[in-house]
């Protein structure tokens, strides 16, 4: 182990163990967070790393192993306790009240008192202190909800902070931060690293890990593999101990399986658009193409995906399928006509968490048959253990709960429901976001594979890399319009160049 | 190898066993019933008399069936996340509707015939079916708040069948007309092929079409559930038009078993009841998992209940109170914090737990 002992060791998690209903999901894990130093936490969905979590702030407890905070065990059973002891967590989906003010969300709970009431002098001076801490001057009385989702992210974690913290704990706090936020975000980290916290940080992205972390444990099926120097360990070594094989990154589609001009139109929109949502759009889609939809957070991506989905009605425009007037009432309608749409909120919209993996699966195919006509059980066994198998989900049994799969998983079932339909055109949302590499990579090859065997592929992603290795076309769309549209093999610059657009004119 | 005797908690069956839905609704049933019959003896008997099957368990039956019919229909309500408040004021308005009617009929009709009692029961249903296509459109195309949308028809149902009755109690003389309620057929009483008929409708409809899936989808997540393309607003309505046709059947009962129609008194805090009865038989009053089989245990338990105070001789008051202790102790058993608090105080199930 070459653990130098120059900063001071804060957590030191040893020989950590914990199963879930026959299955191990950690095995004998090392873990030592040190003062100033932001550590990376690596691994794939299902490596462990949120199971790790919950074990250091108290969610669940361990079956085997000892944690030491400051030389002292430590065994926290609740959130709670583990705050107590300075160990402070951030969750990726922000969990605060957006109605209640500012300095109300980082008091709630221990609001100071004074003759039994609340001393609300106090909680707005401890309130700015804490925002301070983390470099944020903004007025506490305003709701939370009037401000973006990253300053929410710096008021949960300066709310974390607030008492007396020794670790930080930060799980996903960027995905749903756009660029100049997670810069931000990083200064904040950097900042509080100065101040001696222990932070550590979980995150799918390769780059962010690089950009702020001076030191990466990874972990896979449950083991550690190893803790590395961010410095001395480079991006496709971090990659492949994750994953376990060496992966080809740069797997794309063949120039011989594009689709030819010629191929009938599965899709195409004209002029089609939603007051406020989207700007008149005209798109087309064909017979075993995959066209991309790139765009930043808010350019329309996701609003073009529900007008061509029948979750939102266009206000404008028409809409053929297969060379036919089509008007989308509702998903029904379109499922009918042989679209499928895996959303972008896989966990709200997409995944029935209380239901089962078959019952996930089978459901959207059963819709398009309707009530009356009925798959067997039989026959809902067969379908879901085939595509279960087909995707690689990972899963105990078809009769698992879907909310107890990983993300990734998650995703996968998702796309296997619609899978089960056969549909001519595969909207995919931001498919990858969230989910591991290898996971992607699954996901991205099965892309590939449908559009050869002809499907037609909608595919909206922000990571750019993705959207050029995968697409015959790219549409790009800005400010809640589309302004260009360009071949499969154009280079990024010409991408972003289309995404900045006016921005950097007028700048 | 001789096998080691294990504590009966680690024995896999028997944990499948306790771990089954219907378990602890059965487990209370059973020892009512049982405690029942330790105190008194002949309270599980039965007797064959006159062709017909006599007993308290066919009593309780008996006299079951109205709650269990509108428990049913609250069942697939409160499953999509709805509610419907209203089933005590329809259980009136139908009431009051079929004697009204019969009145009418017979009036009309002089003569022994079975016409008065065609148009009483297609009249009532008619009007129940009207209750719940009104209560489903105020929530699926109005989109109010459940509670509220039914709060309406609470009120007013009741208002409209005074003013159909004339503020008066409606008294039928009308032989076949009790029958409904207290006839007999194979031995049996009417009402309980009432019940069944419909209980094993509705079952059968779950099983054989895809409604069960599309309606555990809808209560579980109903935003996932239309991104996969679910109706959820025909199924909803549905659920409501359903909820107000039980109403109406038990409305149909309930006055012919005591062969008149009181529009003030007839079927109050039936609402109260019914959810009670659901969430006895273990359905989430969240939405989404449902159980009629276990709506039905919980409608025999309330009754069960019921007729014990009366068979033990305590002052019917009382039925009030032993209610909400029900409640609360089956509010607690169903919470998973409380259950998990008793694990950690008996120590033989927490071994067993890791095993």
């Amino acid at each position: 182990m070459s653990a130098p002992a120059s900063p001071s060791v804060v957590l030191h998690a040893t020989g950590v163990g914990k199963r879930f209903a026959g299955s191990v999901a950690l095995d004998g894990v090392e873990l030592c967070l040190r003062a100033g130093e932001i550590h990376a936490l690596m691994g794939q969905n299902g490596a462990g790393k949120s199971t790790l979590i919950k074990l250091l702030t108290g969610v669940i407890s361990a079956d085997s192993g000892q944690v030491s905070l400051d030389g002292r065990l430590v065994a926290p059973t609740t959130p709670v306790q583990a705050q107590a002891l300075g160990i402070s967590t951030v969750y990726q989906e922000v969990n605060l009240c957006p109605n209640l003010s500012v300095a109300e969300n980082i008091f709630a709970g221990r609001y100071p008192r004074r003759f039994g009431f609340i001393d609300w002098r106090a909680v707005r001076r401890g309130s700015r202190d804490v925002l301070a801490a983390v470099g944020l001057d903004i007025n506490v009385d305003r709701p939370l909800a009037t401000y973006s989702v990253a300053i929410q992210q710096m008021v949960a974690i300066a709310r974390a902070i607030g008492v007396s913290a020794r670790v930080l704990i930060l799980d996903e706090p960027t995905s749903s931060l756009d660029e100049g936020e997670v810069q931000e975000l990083f200064k904040v980290m950097r900042r509080l690293r100065e101040q001696g916290l222990a932070i550590m940080f979980v995150t799918h992205f390769l780059d962010q890990v690089y950009a702020v972390s001076d030191r990466i444990t990874v972990l896979r099926n449950g083991r550690r593999v190893g803790e590395y120097l961010a410095d001395e360990l480079p991006q496709p070594a971090l990659v492949s101990a994750m994953v376990g094989r060496e992966v080809a990154l740069a797997e794309g589609r063949d120039s011989e399986h594009r689709p030819a001009a010629n191929a009938p139109v599965v899709l195409s929109a004209h002029g089609l658009g939603r007051r406020g949502k989207l700007h008149a759009t005209d798109i087309q889609v064909r017979r075993g193409e995959v066209l991309g939809l790139a765009g930043l957070l808010g350019s329309g991506r996701t609003e073009l995906a529900r007008l061509l989905f029948g979750l939102d009605r266009s206000g404008e425009g028409r809409l053929d399928i297969q060379g036919e007037a089509a008007d989308l009432h509702h998903p029904a309608d379109a499922v009918a006509q042989g679209l499928a749409l895996c959303p972008e909120e896989r966990k709200t919209e997409g995944i029935i968490a209380e239901l089962s993996v078959r019952e996930n699966v089978v459901l959207a195919l059963q819709t398009r048959m309707g009530w009356r006509r009925t798959l067997s059980r039989t026959q809902q066994e067969a379908l879901a253990t085939k595509l279960v198998k087909a995707l690689g989900v990972k899963t105990a049994s078809i009769e698992t709960l879907a909310g107890q799969l990983s993300g990734g998983n998650q995703q996968k079932v998702v796309l296997a429901r619609w899978l089960a339909t056969e549909p001519r055109l595969l909207i995919l949302d931001e498919p990858t976001r969230g989910i591991d590499i290898a996971a992607k990579q699954d996901i991205m090859a099965e892309v590939v594979r449908l559009a050869g065997q002809g499907m037609a592929v909608l595919f909206i992603s922000a990571e750019i890399e993705e959207v050029l290795r995968l697409c015959d076309r790219i549409a790009v769309l800005r400010e809640r319009r589309k302004v260009g549209e360009l071949p499969g093999g154009c280079s990024e610059q010409e991408i972003l160049a289309l995404i900045a657009g006016d921005a950097g004119e007028v700048a | 190898m001789v096998p080691v005797s294990t504590s009966f908690a680690t024995q896999p069956w028997l944990r499948r066993f306790v771990a089954q839905p219907l378990f602890w609704p059965l487990l209370t049933l059973a020892l009512l019933l049982l405690g029942n019959g330790v105190f008194n003896p002949g309270f599980l008997a039965l007797h064959w008399r006159d062709g017909h099957l006599y007993g308290n368990l066919i009593d309780i039956g008996n006299r079951a069936a109205p709650l269990i019919l509108v428990s049913l229909g609250m069942t697939l309500v409160i499953a999509v996340r709805g509610l419907d408040i209203s089933v005590g004021a329809v259980l009136a308005l139908t009431a009051t509707v079929a004697a009204w009617t019969l009145t009418q009929v017979q009036a009309a009709h002089a003569g022994s015939n079975l016409l008065p009692l065609a148009w009483a029961i297609v009249a009532a249903l008619t009007v129940a079916a009207l209750c719940g296509l009104w209560n489903g459109l105020l929530v699926v195309k109005v989109g109010m708040q459940p509670i509220v949308a039914t709060l309406i028809l609470m009120v007013a149902g009741r208002g409209v069948a005074q003013l159909i009755s004339g503020g008066q109690i409606i008294t039928v003389y009308y032989a076949p007309y009790g029958f409904l309620a207290n006839g007999f057929l194979l031995g049996l009483p009417f009402p309980l092929y009432v019940v069944a008929t419909v209980f094993v409708g509705l079952q059968w409809l779950i099983r054989h079409s895809a409604l069960g899936l599309f309606t555990s989808a809808i209560g579980h997540n109903p935003i996932a559930a239309k991104v996969a393309g679910v109706r959820a607003g025909a199924i909803i309505l549905a659920t409501y038009l359903f909820c107000g046709l039980s109403a109406g059947m038990a409305g149909v009962l309930v006055s012919a078993n005591v062969d008149s129609a009181d529009a003030n008194n007839a079927g109050q805090l039936f609402e109260l009841d019914a959810i009670l009865a659901v969430s006895i038989g273990g359905s989430l009053l969240s939405g989404g998992r449902f159980s009629l089989a276990g709506s039905l245990i919980g409608a025999l338990i309330l009754q069960t209940m019921t007729s014990t105070i009366y068979a033990v001789g305590l002052p019917p008051q009382l039925n009030l109170v032993v209610k909400a202790v029900l409640v609360f102790v089956v509010m607690v058993l169903q919470s998973a914090d409380f259950r998990s608090q008793v694990r950690a105080w008996l120590p033989w199930v927490r071994k067993g737990e890791q095993t």
